[in-house]
């Protein structure tokens, strides 16, 4: 196998997969390479001269099927500093039947070789098929309730920057986890490194045989947050706190908002985390999220780090050899 | 074989030294069948009494001879859906299945809930389909759960009972009725019992599978709630009621509850959820969605238990042919539905190889218990039935392979799945309608 760039790929041992569609199917070392590669990129980033070549005349296309702001700039940032020419292309919801939507797009854009779809949809495994029907690697940037990998590895490098592992953590992860593919993928990850992983919510918003996940289950957050080294909140959409998953959003922010009150319950060095974006005064209080515990700033810079890690570790694997016809 | 060569044949025909199982009389021993005018005329033990002058005989070296399967749950797409599955394709799907009979579904484009729609789907599959054809017509004006449909002139047009199909009557009221009315023509009312409310957005079943899977669940208590009402409008009004098929072993005990009541209680299960579980979903495999959804192995081992005793009546395909545009999606947002008829004998022999059900139970379900609920002759290998008979090579291993099936759609979740047991020939009112070429 031919390839570009041999001086970086060969410190890749450990990572062999042509795709991230998800943390499952990561082993340990897998995700402390890849958190590794990041740490590297985090200086890079830091540094005047933000570009390494490793992507160069690469095609990557970030193909989002839901909206969002921070996580595809992130990721067109990441690409362009690795010399990769992006392109974005959002894909509203359209009239279109979604399904037919997401094959046809995803065969036109096949059709134009790219060598990296990052891939955002409202439905849980639509990435894993569009991986099926394209030559290219896929990134997944979120699929429905499932998995976003990427938020997941960048949580777990803020974490590993300011605790230095994951041995003896106690992880809160608190709120909607339901619906939220950043929880699935950080209870993954977090196991996978050892950390005690707890879940804290509303049990309206608590998936059925949530313990099978290996996570302990909270419905309150005093008990949930004792003791804990980092709280993660989880972003509520406006849509659930009408009545239909909890009552109210004054309801909701009295018992799982997290203000400076139940953030004490937590171990006095504990750090606050949140995907964002934020909804203020819902699932976290503005003094909480902009206090000297909260680690939301820095996840936003880590996200570029990990996603440039990412793209590093598949540029392996990609399609397009050099020299081929 | 082209259909008009099919109709034309009527010599008379005895198969010799077949191993024929007939649950109905118990009959499991070598003997020989004649056959006459499309009619069973004699079943005996050893040798055939009397060969008719001209006979065609066949030779069955030990093989069963069964009675041909009757499906009761068979979706076709005609008309509508043409691209998906015709009556000429299901038919001959059925035939290399050894279905001799469907029961359609009304859940078309048009609805069948007109006496003229009966009729045309008769008429079309008469001509078009190589086993019979049974129209099931609409419970309600248009699936839509309010109006009940003309059950005695759409009865008497051939339709052989009364479902909304894939949809569920919500309104209890509607149901009441419909089941008292359907009293006096002493029709089958079959009902899919799914509580759309509490099926929500689900899209398969809810527990651990679907958490992993990030993918909205669907709790066991929509097909049990829904059951338990059911039952109670049942006894309420002493109508035939039918759950078209369950899927949970508390279903199951609600069913054994109703019949030690002796209410006129029956339900069926399909192949599919007696062979796989929730598991086999895997990475978001569409072709496993089905309604009601796989459950778990505890579920899945009570479905075959309701079989063995016989508190589950009947085993049905639930034959849904989807193709990519309905499947090709994300799971959540791609359509229900397995083809079915080419696999229903395999995977409910599954159970028989393994030890978990007679074979005689199996086939009851399959053919005589089906036959005794539409109220048909046929179901049974016995003297002056239709002869409607399949040959069985019981034993026979083989991998089911997509390409090969001969339902116009291709959506099956045995893709791969090693089988023993395999339809030899088909007979329908006693013309051969499919032979094994690789036999």
């Amino acid at each position: 196998m031919t390839r570009e760039n041999p001086t970086s790929t060969a410190r890749l041992p450990a990572f062999a997969h042509r795709h991230l569609l998800g943390i499952e199917g990561l082993t340990p070392p897998e995700i402390l390479t890849l958190l590794d590669l990041a740490e590297e990129a985090v200086d890079i980033s830091r540094q005047v001269e933000k570009k390494k070549a490793v992507l160069r005349g690469r095609t990557q296309i970030n193909l989002f099927f839901e909206a969002s702001t921070r996580t595809q700039s992130s990721f067109e940032l990441a690409g362009k500093r690795l010399g990769a020419d992006v392109m974005n292309m959002s894909v509203g919801s359209s009239s279109v039947k979604k399904g037919e939507t997401l094959i046809d797009t995803a065969m036109t854009l096949n059709a134009m070789n790219p060598d990296i779809l990052v891939v955002r949809h409202h439905a849980a495994g639509a990435v894993h098929l569009l991986a099926q029907k394209v030559g290219c690697s896929v990134i997944n940037a979120g699929d429905g309730a499932h998995e976003h990998p990427t938020q997941a590895l960048l949580d777990a490098l803020t974490i590993r920057r300011h605790k230095g592992g994951f041995g003896e953590l106690v992880v809160a992860i608190c709120g909607d986890i339901l619906h939220s593919r950043v929880a699935r993928s950080n209870i993954l990850l977090l196991n996978a490194l050892g950390a005690q992983v707890r879940c804290v919510g509303p049990s309206t918003l608590l998936p059925k045989a949530l313990d099978r996940l290996g996570v302990e289950i909270f419905t309150d957050m005093k008990s949930g947050l004792r003791d804990a080294d980092i709280v993660m909140m989880l972003r509520l959409q406006r849509e659930r706190m009408d009545g239909s998953f909890v009552p109210s959003v004054r309801e909701y922010f009295h018992f799982f908002g997290l203000d400076q009150e139940k953030l004490a319950f937590a171990k006095p060095d504990a750090l606050v985390m949140h995907p964002g974006p934020m909804n203020r005064g819902v699932e976290i209080d503005s003094a909480v999220a902009d206090g000297a515990q909260s680690l939301i700033r820095e996840q936003v810079e880590m996200g570029v780090a990990v996603r440039m890690a990412v793209l590093e570790a598949l540029s392996a694997h990609l399609p397009n050899r050099p020299g081929a016809a | 074989m082209s259909l008009s060569a099919i109709r034309a044949e009527a010599r008379p025909l005895v198969i010799t030294g077949a191993r024929i199982v007939d649950p109905t009389s118990g009959l499991d021993a070598i003997g020989s069948v004649v056959v006459v005018d499309g009619l069973i005329r004699d079943v005996a033990r050893g040798a055939a009494p009397g060969v008719p002058e001209g006979a065609t005989i066949i030779e069955a070296r030990g093989k069963a001879l069964l009675p041909g399967l009757i499906d009761m749950r068979v979706f076709v797409g005609e008309p509508g859906a043409e691209h998906r599955e015709t009556f000429a394709s299901a038919g001959q799907a059925a035939a290399a299945g050894g279905v001799t009979t469907i029961v359609t579904m009304p859940d078309t484009d048009p609805v069948i809930d007109d006496v003229a729609l009966v009729d045309f789907i008769a008429r079309l599959a008469r001509d078009t389909a190589a086993v019979n054809v049974l129209p099931m017509a609409a419970l309600t004006k248009g699936l839509k759960g309010r109006e009940m449909t003309e059950f005695g002139l759409l009865g008497a047009a051939g339709a052989v009972g009364f479902t909304d199909g894939r949809h569920s009557i919500t309104n209890a009221l509607v149901l009441r009725r419909a089941l008292t009315y359907a009293r006096d023509f002493g029709a089958l009312i079959m009902h899919h019992p799914a509580d759309p409310d509490l099926v929500g957005s689900g899209v398969m079943n809810e527990g651990e599978t679907a958490t992993r899977l990030g993918l909205p669940g669907i709790p066991r208590e929509a097909e049990i709630i829904m059951l338990e009402r059911d039952i109670r409008i049942a006894a309420l009004t002493g109508g035939r009621y039918h759950a078209a098929q369950i899927s949970c072993a508390a279903s199951l005990d609600i069913i054994r509850r109703a019949k030690k009541q002796g209410l006129a209680v029956s339900c069926g299960v399909s192949a599919t959820h007696l062979a796989l579980n929730e598991r086999d979903v895997g990475p978001y495999r569409t072709f496993y969605r089905l309604a009601p959804p796989l459950r778990d192995e505890d579920d899945r081992l009570a479905m075959i238990e309701g079989v063995a005793d016989g508190s589950i009546d009947v085993i049905v395909s639930s034959h849904d042919p989807q193709d990519v545009d309905t499947k090709r999606h994300p799971f959540a947002e791609a359509a229900d539905g397995a083809v079915g008829l080419e696999t229903l004998l395999a995977a409910a022999l599954r159970p028989v190889h393994n030890g978990e059900a007679s074979l005689a139970s199996v086939v009851r379900a399959l053919s005589a218990r089906p036959a005794e609920l539409l109220g048909l002759p046929s179901g049974r290998i016995a003297a002056g039935a239709p002869a409607d008979l399949i040959l069985v090579d019981l034993e026979q291993p083989w991998i089911c392979e997509a390409d090969k099936l001969h339902s116009r759609s291709k959506n099956t979740p045995f893709e791969g799945a090693r089988f023993e047991g395999r339809v030899l020939m088909t007979l329908v009112g006693g013309r051969t309608v499919y032979k094994d070429n690789e036999a």
